[in-house]
């Protein structure tokens, strides 16, 4: 945990910097703003906000409001790989209830979660438009098509 | 190089047919996101390795390249071979110079790789031969697979922009709306407004900036048309957008993507580049005069943002709140400027129209809805991709002719189309035609056209208490009936799913459904009611079995359902220990397996599994009346 946390005193200003770069500094930047803030960090941490909220001209309020409607976007730093388990409707009438129950398991971390050594977060989403291959599950940016509950473990290892 | 004028873009296009349209044979790998995961990445590579070191190019006059998606997602990774029109499924690496030297050099076809009919066992040769994609008729999907997405010379070789010169060079902006008009187009993101309507209110709004926006937001669950089309061809969707632009005389666009779409979000973004570069946008486009330029905004994960007035605060920057409809995007919209909104579809079928005329457009489909529709045929059939097909087709034949019918041969229940604002159709409506109306007269619509297919071991009260727990999640929360009616609605579903339901739930729902219908402020809650309106017409009783004798006909609501496996059948095969999450089944191989009820979650991995089907489900209700009797004698 240490490692995740320590981030939220010591932001990299560097990133933010680049970032703001690429935007004119107006309110309709900030969705696209906050995207790459939150690929950068792996979430969004607090300083970048208020950093954001003033060179963007947004209140502070607007900023939180936008950072906790869109689902791409977290207030908790994430772990190093983001598992997605697809619950689109092919994928949950084809079995993507026993996937999550599986990672759940493994992990020990329900949807939305992050193990306490920072390696795995779990995430549900709402389809990913790979249907004709349900049930699919994204371990970091790995499709695993007409995936079963058994053959997950293989891929929550922690070695590398 | 840019093109300045009519002359300089056909010289462009013959330029590009040389270079582009090999005189030899041609290598397609499908590199859609279906093909990719399934490994078509290592596949292409392997080609390119292969056909560079031995100097194929040259000596056979080979062009290869790399596609969007064929459709055929789960026959992946694909290759096409042209101009023959092999198709191989299933291709892997090893296979690479087995093709390379028999079919490439000799014009052999390896049997091995064919596609065969799971029904039939037939094989078949050719790409057009096989009924998945014999009945198809591409319009939107004109292109994919069959160009490459990031090569504009490829696109322009297979036609791509020939419809925007036409428009720019021989017609006036009232001409392209009247040729939209003649060609019956409406809107293909489900609602199936008529599109030159939109056109003409918006051309006639006052100012002089105005927006050309394009909702690549397809959130519908179980749909996917729109990222196959932006992955695969999406010059096909800029060509449409400027073609519009042009006719309603604006300046300015933006392509609304999701982000859960990021192949969708490059290959937009350097098509957007490389057309820019040619002089098909920005300023002088093809030398006439007509500036229009466009950018990329990237959803974030919210599926109510699929609705025109939230796609637009969500490109001001700010959360996606709809907004009453008395105020028209045509007039205020984005920025509170006149804004045109189409979906992807739509956008990819503007080029084809202007080229071939709208009469030919309107020659397919039905009196009200005309043209093809893309579809994604997905779920418990056998054959699951994307499709395009007239307007018009019937359930029927897209299930069984197109689809090859029911996975594993399980009995058909429902087709559920139209996202979470649609409904389940029943088997007593697979003849119905499918058109805009027809679907919602029965109960559903056409949304992004998703098609999803439920056999007998889907639960329809467990598919109802689905879309009502997607919906609840993804309300903006700005209004009362949609907030609060989402999340009372699915607290009587979670009651009714494990053995709580009381006597008049069922007509409490109904109640809230007509709440939610009258008094939510944007579509999404006001047709939120329909996956449970329509399953409550179809399959009442299914309702009924799980309040009244606390049963899931289905077997899927795990608190009412109970497992055991039969004895007598039992052959002792040993799958199904291997796939019981909770160690719950004993018995060694060739030995009789039994379940121990107290260790048993119910989740049915066993009964998918079990070659002999002789695991048999029952209510849990039943398996305590059991006990209780057992006991009192």
């Amino acid at each position: 945990m240490g490692d995740a946390m320590s981030g939220y005193s010591c932001v990299d200003h560097g990133l933010v910097d680049a970032i703001l770069e690429r935007y004119p500094r107006e309110e309709p930047s900030l969705i696209q703003v906050l995207q790459d803030v939150q690929r950068a960090y792996n979430f969004l941490p607090c300083e970048v906000l208020t950093r954001v909220s003033r060179e963007l001209g947004v209140p502070l309020s607007k900023v939180f409001s936008v950072a906790t409607f869109y689902k791409a976007f977290s207030l908790t730093p994430q772990g190093r790989v983001i598992i997605k388990v697809c619950t689109g409707t092919a994928c949950h009438i084809r079995g993507a209830p026993l996937l999550i129950e599986e990672v759940q398991r493994r992990l020990g971390i329900l949807p939305g979660g992050t193990t306490e050594d920072a390696a795995f977060s779990l995430h549900t989403v709402n389809c990913v438009g790979a249907c004709a291959m349900a049930p699919v599950v994204i371990v970091g940016d790995k499709y695993l098509g007409n995936a079963k509950a058994a053959g997950l473990a293989a891929h929550l290892t922690r070695g590398e | 190089m840019r093109i300045e004028s009519r002359q300089q873009f056909d010289t462009a296009v013959a330029a590009a047919r040389d270079t582009r349209l090999s005189k030899g044979r041609e290598v397609w790998v499908c590199c859609g996101t279906g093909c990719l995961a399934n490994g078509s990445k290592a596949v292409a590579q392997a080609f390119d390795d292969r056909i560079r070191e031995d100097g194929l190019q040259a000596s056979l006059g080979l062009y290869h390249k790399t596609t969007g998606c064929h459709g055929f997602c789960e026959r992946g990774p694909l290759v096409v071979i042209q101009p023959e029109g092999l198709l191989y499924t299933r291709v892997r690496v090893s296979d690479v110079p087995e093709i390379l030297d028999r079919t490439v050099r000799n014009g052999e076809v390896i049997p091995r790789l064919l596609y065969k009919d799971p029904a039939t066992r037939q094989s078949y040769a050719k790409y057009d031969e096989i009924p998945f994609y014999k009945h198809q008729i591409r319009v939107s999907m004109r292109n994919i697979g069959r160009i490459d997405p990031e090569d504009l010379d490829d696109a322009l070789a297979h036609g791509a922009y020939a419809g925007l010169a036409k428009a720019l060079f021989q017609m006036t902006p009232d001409q392209v709306i009247a040729e939209i008009e003649a060609s019956g187009l409406r809107g293909r993101g489900g609602a199936g407004f008529v599109t030159a309507r939109k056109w003409k209110a918006c051309r006639k709004a006052r100012g002089d900036r105005k927006f050309v926006l394009c909702n690549g937001d397809e959130g519908d669950p179980g749909a996917f048309k729109d990222r196959s089309i932006m992955e695969g061809d999406p010059h096909g969707v800029l060509e449409g957008m400027i073609i519009g632009a042009y006719a309603i005389g604006a300046h300015e666009g933006y392509l609304y993507v999701r982000d859960e779409y990021p192949l969708a979000v490059v290959n937009v973004q350097k098509a957007i580049e490389a057309a820019r570069e040619r002089g098909l946008l920005g300023t002088n486009i093809l030398g006439t005069g007509f500036a229009f330029d466009l950018r990329i905004s990237r959803g974030g994960g919210a599926f109510v943002c699929g609705e025109s007035s939230a796609l637009m605060r969500s490109i001001e920057g700010r959360t996606g709140e709809p907004r009453a409809k008395y105020v028209h995007a045509s007039d205020k919209g984005l920025f509170d400027l006149p804004t045109n909104l189409n979906n992807v579809e739509t956008w990819a079928d503007v080029g084809a129209i202007i080229v071939n005329g709208g009469a030919w457009f309107a020659g397919w489909g039905t009196e009200r809805s005309k043209g093809t529709k893309a579809f994604s045929l997905v779920g418990k059939v056998k054959n699951t991709g994307l499709i395009e097909l007239p307007m018009g087709t019937t359930l029927r034949h897209i299930l069984y002719d197109i689809g090859g019918g029911m996975l594993k041969d399980r009995p058909f229940k429902a087709v559920q189309t139209g996202g979470p604002s649609g409904g389940c159709l029943p088997a007593d409506k697979l003849d119905l035609p499918v058109d805009y109306e027809i679907l919602s007269e029965n109960g559903s619509m056409m949304g992004s056209g998703g098609m999803i297919v439920m056999d007998d071991r889907t639960c329809m009260v467990d598919v109802a208490r689905y879309f009502l727990k997607f919906l609840s999640e993804e309300s903006c929360g700005k209004c009362v009936p949609c907030r609060e009616g989402l999340k009372q609605m699915l607290l009587i579903f979670d009651d009714i799913v494990s053995g709580r339901g009381k006597t008049g739930d069922v007509e409490r729902i109904e109640r809230l459904c007509q709440g939610m219908q009258l008094g939510s402020l944007c579509e999404l809650g006001k047709s939120a009611p329909n996956p449970v309106l329509s399953t409550l017409r179809y399959f009442r009783a299914e309702y009924e079995a799980h309040v009244g004798r606390k049963a899931c006909p289905a077997g899927m609501c795990r608190d009412l359902t109970a497992y055991e496996i039969v004895q007598e059948s039992c052959t002792g095969c040993h799958q199904c220990p291997k796939v019981c999450p909770t160690e719950a089944i004993s018995g060694g191989a060739k030995m009789k397996h039994v379940i121990d009820q107290a260790k048993c979650i119910s989740c049915g991995a066993c009964f998918d599994v079990c070659p002999e089907d002789c695991i048999r489900f029952f209510p849990r209700a039943e398996a305590k009346e059991a006990a209780h009797a057992n006991a009192d004698h």
